[in-house]
């Protein structure tokens, strides 16, 4: 190489640096570059490029109706989106297709930039880290408080790991630190059947929580809870904003109006508006589909 | 703890205590015990797959009969040539007008093969049918139903002269195991022991793989079953594990029964056969390891007494009691002194 082309390369390596500095905090990325020699960990979520779940076109349908239509949406790491839409807007259809338990007929979905959620099934997907609260509380209703948390547990989850499984200090302090986030802590060695409507529905989350996930999709989560409780529950998941992504699906405008900053509306499988929630309120097809023509 | 009781103390009241004392048992009372803690193993297998994990198994019987079968092709190998005919082979071949030993008999001279058999045999087929089955999300009644078509048809196969079984007979005569006679009272008593000692240990085996959290995630698949998939467990290897598990249960089950009995035939994979199991694990009561043990003494000491006091009402009686203690005693005869525990406090 001739010193003159050296030269040539070092000015333009200068002249790229000082473009960068300008716009530095102004991309998704936070100005960084794109990183063509990033080191991709196998099973590491990728969100180098700021979005933590991507759903491209996704389009499912059920005896030809269309549950999900060209739907597309993403999200980014950290963030707390709420969900709303009148009844069979595809709300828990979309969380199916995201979980794996439903294929979709069309489009992709990616968890972060590397990972086709498409090619995994429900426990796998579990363990990438994605957790799911359903609709109707789900919970293993003849074992204890403590047990279901523990089984959730993050740890290996094969058959033989789990016959000689042994609870060590750090996993039991988990456990101690989640039941007090969920208030069941007077509740340990009840059984999960006996527990109210609202606890099972903490109980869920708590189980969430012990997998540690890095996207939790939860569906109508303070259905059936008091005020009270919806109260601590929305300061629970505004605790949770940041260090994990959240994706609230409620019909709770008010619970939504505590916890949100950016709604997406879905009807008729795919998303009708987005914004504040001032801003989708105000939007005159949103009040269109939930109030009728 | 009772068991191992059960297990000293009937050789004992059997071969030491004089025939015309009181405390006498009859070699008939040892034989039917022996019999009946060769079905506890049954129960106790069942209620693994049923009142862990909320598999209903009516095929059960299978598995027991090809344990059963395992050991009695040794059995009949071990004749020799004190048969009828006087010939190496098996009477049934004989009578057939068969010249040599098929394939599917190479290993019933060895009984460490066979031991093997009794084992792997009912183990394989539960895997290769259980992994079909739980793979495609067959779950519930359907599931019930595939099994007890599945030891249906097995009957069916077994009863045909070509396929080397012995067809509706089976096997029976037995002479000797491991050139021992076999009908001596020494050798009755070992086997008894043998399958109290079984018993105990699969009973300890059950507590074991029920308390570890394997166990746990057993209930968990019975209880809600998507939970433990979106909890980032895959359920079929829970599910194919524990079914293989109890099979193998019945096979060696199947093995010490055939020798104290002295006959196996097709008739053991009747369905109504593995229905009664599931019976005395609902009778007993699911999910508690005990109480299908209890479960299959009280349902067989009730069958043994009345089939001979009033033969034609048994099997009335059994439905009856199977409607009974699923309408009024869900847990069964354990939940049932549970209760009666907690009432008197």
């Amino acid at each position: 190489m001739t010193p003159d082309l050296m030269e040539q390369g070092a000015r333009r390596v200068e002249a790229h640096r000082a473009a960068q500095a300008d716009r530095a905090g102004q991309t998704e990325s936070g100005g960084r570059e794109a990183g063509f020699s990033r080191l991709h960990t196998p099973g590491a979520v990728d969100v180098a490029h700021g979005r933590i779940l991507y759903l491209e076109d996704v389009s499912v349908s059920f005896d030809g109706f269309k549950a999900i239509n060209n739907l597309s949406l993403d999200i980014a790491p950290g963030e707390l989106r709420c969900i709303i839409g009148p009844n069979g807007a595809g709300k828990t259809t979309m969380m199916d297709i995201i979980t794996g338990k439903t294929r979709p007929d069309a489009g992709r979905v990616f968890f972060g930039s590397t990972i086709d959620l498409l090619r995994f099934t429900e426990p796998e997907i579990a363990q990438l880290g994605i957790g799911r609260k359903f609709q109707k509380p789900t919970v293993f209703e003849q074992l204890t408080v403590f047990e279901n948390l523990e089984l959730a547990l993050k740890t290996n989850k094969a058959v033989l790991a789990s016959m000689f499984f042994r609870l060590d200090s750090v996993q039991a302090d988990r456990l101690g630190e989640v039941l007090h986030t969920i208030h069941l802590a007077d509740s340990v060695s009840r059984l999960a059947g006996n527990l109210s409507h609202g606890q099972k529905q903490w109980l869920e989350i708590g189980m969430l929580l012990m997998q540690d996930p890095k996207l939790l999709l939860l569906d109508e989560p303070v259905a059936g809870m008091t005020d009270e409780e919806t109260e601590r529950t929305a300061e629970l998941f505004l605790s949770l904003k940041g260090r994990h992504s959240l994706m609230v699906v409620e019909h709770d405008m008010s619970f939504i109006n505590t916890i949100s900053d950016l709604v997406t509306v879905l009807c008729e499988g795919s998303v009708l508006a987005q914004g504040t929630l001032a801003q989708v309120q105000a939007d005159e097809r949103v009040i269109e589909v939930y109030l009728g023509r | 703890m009772a068991l191992l009781v059960v297990c000293a103390v009937v050789p004992a009241l059997n071969l030491l205590v004089p025939k015309d004392s009181l405390f006498h048992l009859s070699d008939y009372a040892v034989g039917l015990l022996g019999k009946i803690m060769c079905y506890a193993i049954c129960a106790l297998a069942m209620d693994l797959i049923w009142g862990y994990t909320g598999i209903l198994s009516l095929g059960h019987g299978v598995f027991f009969a090809l344990g059963g079968y395992a050991m009695g092709m040794y059995l009949m190998r071990q004749i020799g040539t004190d048969g009828n005919y006087k010939s190496s082979l098996p009477d049934f071949m004989v009578f057939l007008d068969w010249k040599t030993l098929p394939w599917h008999w190479t290993l019933s001279d060895s009984f460490a093969a066979t031991l093997f058999l009794v084992v792997a045999l009912p183990g394989l087929v539960a895997f290769v049918f259980g992994y079909f089955a739980f793979r495609s999300r067959i779950k519930g009644v359907y599931f019930s139903i595939i099994t007890q078509a599945l030891t249906f048809a097995a009957m069916l196969l077994f009863f045909r002269n070509e396929t080397g079984f012995g067809g509706n007979n089976g096997f029976t005569d037995f002479k000797r195991i491991l050139n021992v006679a076999i009908a001596t009272p020494g050798m009755r008593m070992l086997l008894f022991v043998l399958t109290g000692v079984t018993l105990l240990a699969f009973l300890l085996l059950g507590r074991w793989l029920v308390t570890a959290k394997f166990g746990r995630v057993l209930q968990a698949v019975r209880d809600a079953e998507t939970r433990v998939m979106f909890s980032g467990y895959n359920p079929i290897g829970y599910k194919l594990t524990i079914w293989t598990i109890s099979a193998m249960m019945c096979g060696v089950a199947g093995a010490l029964y055939v020798p104290q009995v002295g006959i196996i035939n097709p008739s053991e994979m009747s369905p109504a056969n593995s229905i009664e199991i599931a019976i005395w694990a609902a009778v007993g009561g699911r999910a508690t390891l005990i109480g299908p043990i209890i479960g299959a003494f009280v349902v067989n000491g009730a069958k043994s007494w009345l089939t001979v006091a009033y033969p034609e009402y048994w099997l009335y009686f059994l439905g009856a009691l199977f409607i009974g203690v699923t309408l009024f005693l869900p847990q069964g005869i354990v939940g049932l002194a549970k209760m009666l525990k907690g009432a008197s406090k």
